[in-house]
């Protein structure tokens, strides 16, 4: 079964990163995976997005009509990418940023302030960090414990001083989500 | 649930995007010489180049343009190194004059395009609309290229290394035409790399000491002369038919309806044709490989037994032309396509599929392979529900089509 994950914020949110962390995990567990960001022009202050597609057979179309999954991490991407979900569909949203309620009933709406959760683990801009650990808390793609590898494996090789910042906002946002799912949004 | 999946054991799987595996298909195929111009979205095999390349002491050019950076590679495949070279849409357009002197030259080269939206500047996003400029020819002049179409990232891996073979072996240029999606995604490989044996060249410019000089060059001014030479590039051209037709095909055994697609395309019309038969439509999907040499033998093989023939494109319908030329009104042939950076949802290949159903008839089943049907159902059929479109569902048809076939 293939299960779609759209990242979608600010430039600089870390919104590539995110997703491929998560691919990394899911071909570190054996799946299929297919990463795309989206490379179009943007407007400054816009959204970036990328969509992460996780299966355990071959992957077919680089399309999704709809997401399983969708990580909203400042206002415009909530805007656009809200009617993406999926009827029972997920939902991740960066409370620090917005503001509005989501209009979607259909759906699972996970609440979680992640910039502030990202501040506290060390660095805004680890966002993306904190909300990948949301995601996974409510829609095991992969297990926690691949996700932290992957971010092991990327950022030892490149920055190692700041994995445990990382380590610690992806653990913020699993924990937050889990929390989350006890009370209304 | 993943965690519940038993892990494969797949130690080499890297993760590699698109533009990235392609250009370092080409290093480990021997690539000697690299030359460009940045254009989105093939910029990550210029820059993946500009970084590899001078690391291996092997050459990278960043061209002052289009043109520069093609002409320099006609200058280097001339002698007999292996060349790579590549572009997006509109610079194709500007590299179209050397493509037709290599091919003129019999120069072996490697060109890539990564197409985007068009036409002019069109945008950045994933295209297949160069299917006329790659396939057809570019330049000016009788002649052909093999062009070679990637669906997923391991297999333009792949092709790359097979591409520099069929340049070397048939002294042609040969494309490798992928889309933006292939280019900017990323998948999970594991990297077969090849590099191709060496062939002793006995046409290349590579220094006339101890021998008579060699001339690579297209021009024949004495018509007796070029049309000998074109008789032999169009000999040429038969042999690199009859050995380089390339395809592949899934769930066509007993398929009624058959999507015709490639590259990423292809890929939405796989998700589409499973979802499809989930809702009790049997439909297959055949793959071109080579867009030239043109797979037109299983084509027509399978027009005389299919309901209908769907060809999808990200373009506003160009193989659909080579299709239509290949089924020769055996079927009726139908057409969706998406332009300008969109591409089709599976479920919209999946309306298509039950529009074509809807409007096609069944297939007799002892009409034989070779039996012609008559004449009015050969003639292709468009994709909007037409005059001859039933009002309601045919006695004694069974209707997948009008099944709730959506996931």
């Amino acid at each position: 079964m293939e299960r779609s994950t759209i990242f979608a914020g600010f430039g600089g949110q870390g919104i590539l990163f995110a997703g491929n962390i998560l691919a990394r995990a899911a071909m570190a567990e054996g799946l299929e995976v297919f990463w795309i960001p989206s490379y179009g022009p943007e407007m400054r202050g816009g959204t970036a997005s990328c969509t992460v597609i996780v299966a355990e057979e071959p992957i077919g179309s680089p399309v999704i009509d709809r997401a399983d999954a969708v990580v909203a991490l400042n206002p415009p991407s909530m805007a656009r990418f809200e009617a993406s979900v999926g009827p029972r569909g997920l939902l991740v949203l960066n409370t620090s940023l917005i503001e509005a309620q989501p209009s979607r009933t259909d759906i699972e709406v996970v609440a979680v302030p992640c910039t502030a959760l990202a501040r506290t683990a060390g660095d805004d801009k680890l966002v993306s960090v904190v909300a990948l650990g949301a995601l996974i808390a409510r829609r095991p793609l992969v297990p926690l414990a691949a996700v932290r590898r992957a971010l092991e494996v990327v950022l030892l090789a490149k920055r190692p001083e700041i994995l445990a910042a990382d380590l610690a906002a992806l653990e913020a946002g699993y924990a937050a989500a889990l929390e989350g799912a006890l009370t209304p949004v | 649930m993943a965690s519940a999946v038993p892990p494969r054991p797949a130690p080499e799987r890297v993760l590699m995007k698109g533009n990235e595996a392609i250009a370092e298909a080409a290093i480990q195929a021997g690539c000697d010489a690299y030359f460009g111009y940045p254009i989105t979205p093939q910029a990550e095999i210029l820059e993946w180049m500009a970084r590899r390349m001078p690391e291996l002491g092997r050459v990278f050019v960043q061209a002052e343009s289009e043109l520069g950076a093609i002409n320099m590679g006609l200058g280097a495949a001339s002698t007999g190194a292996r060349v790579l070279v590549s572009s997006s849409s509109p610079g194709t357009s500007l590299m179209a004059e050397g493509m037709s002197y290599m091919a003129g030259s019999e120069v072996p080269l490697v060109f890539v395009d990564v197409m985007r939206g068009g036409p002019g500047l069109g945008s950045i996003g994933p295209s297949q609309g160069d299917y006329f400029q790659m396939v057809k020819g570019h330049g000016h002049g009788d002649y052909r290229t093999p062009v070679l179409a990637p669906s997923s990232i391991a297999e333009a891996i792949a092709l790359v290394a097979d591409a520099f073979e069929i340049a070397e072996r048939f002294r042609t240029p040969v494309v490798i035409l992928a889309d933006g999606t292939l280019g900017q995604a990323m998948e999970p490989v594991v990297p077969a790399y090849r590099n191709p044996a060496r062939q002793v060249f006995d046409w290349a410019a590579t220094g006339a000491t101890g021998r008579r000089p060699r001339v690579v060059r297209s021009l024949h001014l004495k018509p007796e002369d070029l049309e000998a030479h074109n008789e032999h590039l169009q000999a040429k051209y038969r042999a690199i038919e009859a050995a380089e037709t390339r395809w592949t095909g899934e769930l066509l055994d007993d398929a009624e309806l058959v999507i015709v697609a490639y590259g990423t395309a292809a890929r939405v019309a796989r998700t589409a044709i499973r979802r499809a038969r989930e809702g009790g439509l049997r439909a297959g999907l055949l793959r071109p490989i080579s867009l030239w040499p043109f797979p037109s033998a299983p084509i027509a093989e399978l027009a005389s037994r299919a309901r209908g023939i769907l060809v999808v494109e990200l373009s506003a319908g160009q193989m659909v032309e080579d299709v239509r030329l290949a089924v020769e009104g055996r079927a009726p042939v139908a057409f969706h396509g998406r332009t300008g950076g969109m591409v089709p949802t599976p479920d919209e290949v999946l309306v298509s599929l039950r529009h074509l159903w809807a409007i096609t008839a069944p297939r007799p089943p002892e009409a034989g392979r070779d039996e012609r049907p008559p004449r009015r159902t050969a003639r292709s059929v468009p994709i909007e529900p037409s005059m001859r479109r039933p009002a309601s569902t045919p006695e004694g048809v069974d209707e997948p089509a009008f099944q709730e076939v959506w996931r």
